[in-house]
């Protein structure tokens, strides 16, 4: 009865004294599955660290995380793409202020057997192999061999930024070899000749070869100044300045430690 | 007090009796319920029959022909493995093994059962098929061939014990009259031993299928995944349970998606279900030959 009391006199209390930094507020993160991890771990490490913090974390959809904070169902939007013009004036009509934080980038990178001696390739032509144009590595400068194409099941998020960048989303060949994570990927690509797979920049190693995009490498820095074509930033949306645990939240994720889990996921930090 | 205790231990019985009636009976309601939305927005014709599985492209299609002939194709390759592996091992443990022999053979095959599929799975993908892609020259080494192999060796047990039981089951009475009227040891298990033993071995490879058709791990570790209708079996495949267990954790809860999951998962019972039936029904007529009641 007397927590009762306390949990009804309190957010009372708070609303009275306009605090902004109220500890143990709800905080609700909707939106990208590809956001999906770093938000997952970063809640989880997050209240680890803050005992009264109550962070929820859905996945849904870019699209559906920022039509959910419009609606203000959730405090935190996770989005793999900007918003949108039409998105950022609905939100006006609504009283609506959003406001863009890029928690990470997201780089993809091919990779082939180290055999291979094909340097590069141009996004059009990552794009007619995956298509199913080319299917012989003559046909991008390399030797005569069967390109075996590996791809990642097509819900992950790892394949919607790579059907994005790289396809434009046109269909990825019936025949290409499914995977359903990068590890495999990468382990099937470093025991197959003919090969070619991608991987988040986490999952490079030395088994596997990364190549040039448009003749730029991927890498870090590549990714953080904008010269690597197949990377993308990935945003959280909060409705006007954050305060309070979201506040908290999303500095604990711009710190060390929050960067720390991005790499963890596959992904590059922002320093 | 003892008869009052006596009734309370009946009907606890009995409730646990039934609890597994009531488990499939849940089951097979979920899976109707989840699975039945997707026929609004595709045939059920279109969806057994299509031949594209792009779930997730805008627009998607949702064909399910190649998951279909992918699991049947790598089921009747696990079979040619299976089926002399097994009934091989269960005539040679019944006829000729000696006592020492079958005292070693038995357990291993039962030890064979019981390893968990992730370690067949990793076995396949890092042992096996980098064998098979080096001795056939092939593109790539996940395919139905390789996961034909595993599964075969992971049903043998299953057919191997129930063939053996099945051998066990021949009265004696069958053996004497067979050699009294002259016929060799040859002669007797092919003509009198193999036929009367033949649907009890029928029932152990039914319920190997059975085995090899809902297998799930391995198959995905060592099928390769491509979603078309295979034309050799050193294509990579996309067997039924592969596709469920790739998909559902990113598919979004209640799209059209996640219900044609569902409906795969619908299909996958149904066929092992029918399995069951006819292991259940070729094993009654077993019985009835040889003059068992039950």
């Amino acid at each position: 009865m007397k927590t009762m009391m306390k949990l009804m006199v309190m957010p009372a209390l708070a609303i009275a004294l306009g605090a902004p930094a109220f500890a143990g507020q709800k905080v609700v993160l909707e939106g990208s599955t590809t956001v999906l991890p770093i938000a997952q771990r970063a809640a989880e490490d997050f209240m680890k660290l803050h005992k009264d913090a109550d962070i929820s974390v859905r996945g849904g959809g870019s699209g559906v995380g920022i039509a959910s904070i419009l609606d203000g169902a959730c405090d935190i939007a996770d989005s793999s793409r900007a918003i949108q013009p039409e998105e950022v004036a609905e939100g006006k009509k609504r009283g609506k202020d959003i406001k863009p934080f890029v928690v990470a980038m997201d780089g993809i990178a091919p990779v082939v057997h180290p055999s291979n001696p094909v340097k590069g390739l141009t996004k059009e032509q990552i794009k007619n192999i995956y298509t199913g144009k080319f299917s012989n590595w003559s046909e991008v400068g390399g030797p005569d061999l069967k390109i075996v194409v590996i791809s990642r099941d097509s819900s992950s998020g790892t394949f919607e930024a790579f059907n994005e960048l790289v396809l434009n989303k046109e269909k990825v060949r019936a025949d290409a070899i499914m995977q359903a994570s990068n590890q495999a990927v990468g382990s099937t690509v470093s025991r197959t000749r003919g090969a070619i797979g991608y991987v988040g920049l986490g999952y490079l190693n030395a088994s596997i070869k990364a190549l040039s995009v448009n003749g730029v490498m991927p890498s870090k820095a590549t990714v953080l100044n904008h010269k690597y074509p197949v990377s993308r930033p990935l945003y959280m949306y909060t409705n006007g300045k954050p305060a309070g645990t979201a506040k908290q939240f999303l500095d604990f994720l711009k710190s060390k430690a929050g960067q720390k889990i991005v790499e963890a996921e596959g992904f590059v930090g922002l320093k | 007090m003892n008869k009052r205790k006596e009734r309370i231990i009946r009907y606890l019985f009995t409730a646990l009796a039934f609890a597994s009636l009531v488990f499939l009976v849940g089951i097979v309601f979920v899976l109707f319920r989840e699975a039945l939305p997707i026929f609004g927005k595709v045939s059920p014709k279109a969806f057994l029959l299509g031949k594209s599985w792009y779930p997730t492209s805008s627009p998607p299609e949702f064909g399910i022909l190649p998951l279909i002939l992918a699991s049947l194709w790598v089921t009747l390759g696990a079979l040619v493995i299976c089926v002399p592996l097994g009934v091989g091992s269960a005539l040679y443990l019944h006829e000729l093994a000696g006592p020492r022999q079958r005292a070693l053979l038995k357990p291993v095959i039962e030890i064979l059962a019981s390893v968990p599929s992730i370690v067949y799975g990793f076995f396949g993908m890092v042992i096996l098929a980098p064998f098979l892609q080096d001795t056939f020259n092939l593109p790539i080494g996940l395919c139905a061939l390789t996961t034909s192999i595993i599964l075969g060796v992971m049903a043998t047990p299953t057919v191997a014990s129930i063939a053996e039981d099945a051998l066990s089951y021949v009265p004696r009475s069958f053996r004497e009259a067979s050699f009294a009227v002259g016929a060799d040891r040859w002669q007797t298990l092919t003509k009198v031993i193999i036929p009367a033993a033949g649907s009890g071995i029928s029932t152990g490879i039914i319920l190997g299928m059975s085995r090899a058709i809902g297998e799930t791990m391995t198959v995905l570790m060592v099928a390769g995944g491509s979603a078309v209708i295979p034309h050799s079996i050193f294509d990579p495949v996309r067997p039924m349970t592969a596709a469920i267990a790739a998909e559902m954790g990113e598919a979004p809860v209640g799209s059209d998606h996640y219900h044609a999951l569902f409906a795969i998962a619908l299909m996958l019972f149904l066929i092992t279900f029918a399995f069951n039936i006819a292991a259940e029904l070729i094993s009654r007529r077993f019985r009835l030959k040889l003059g068992l009641s039950r």
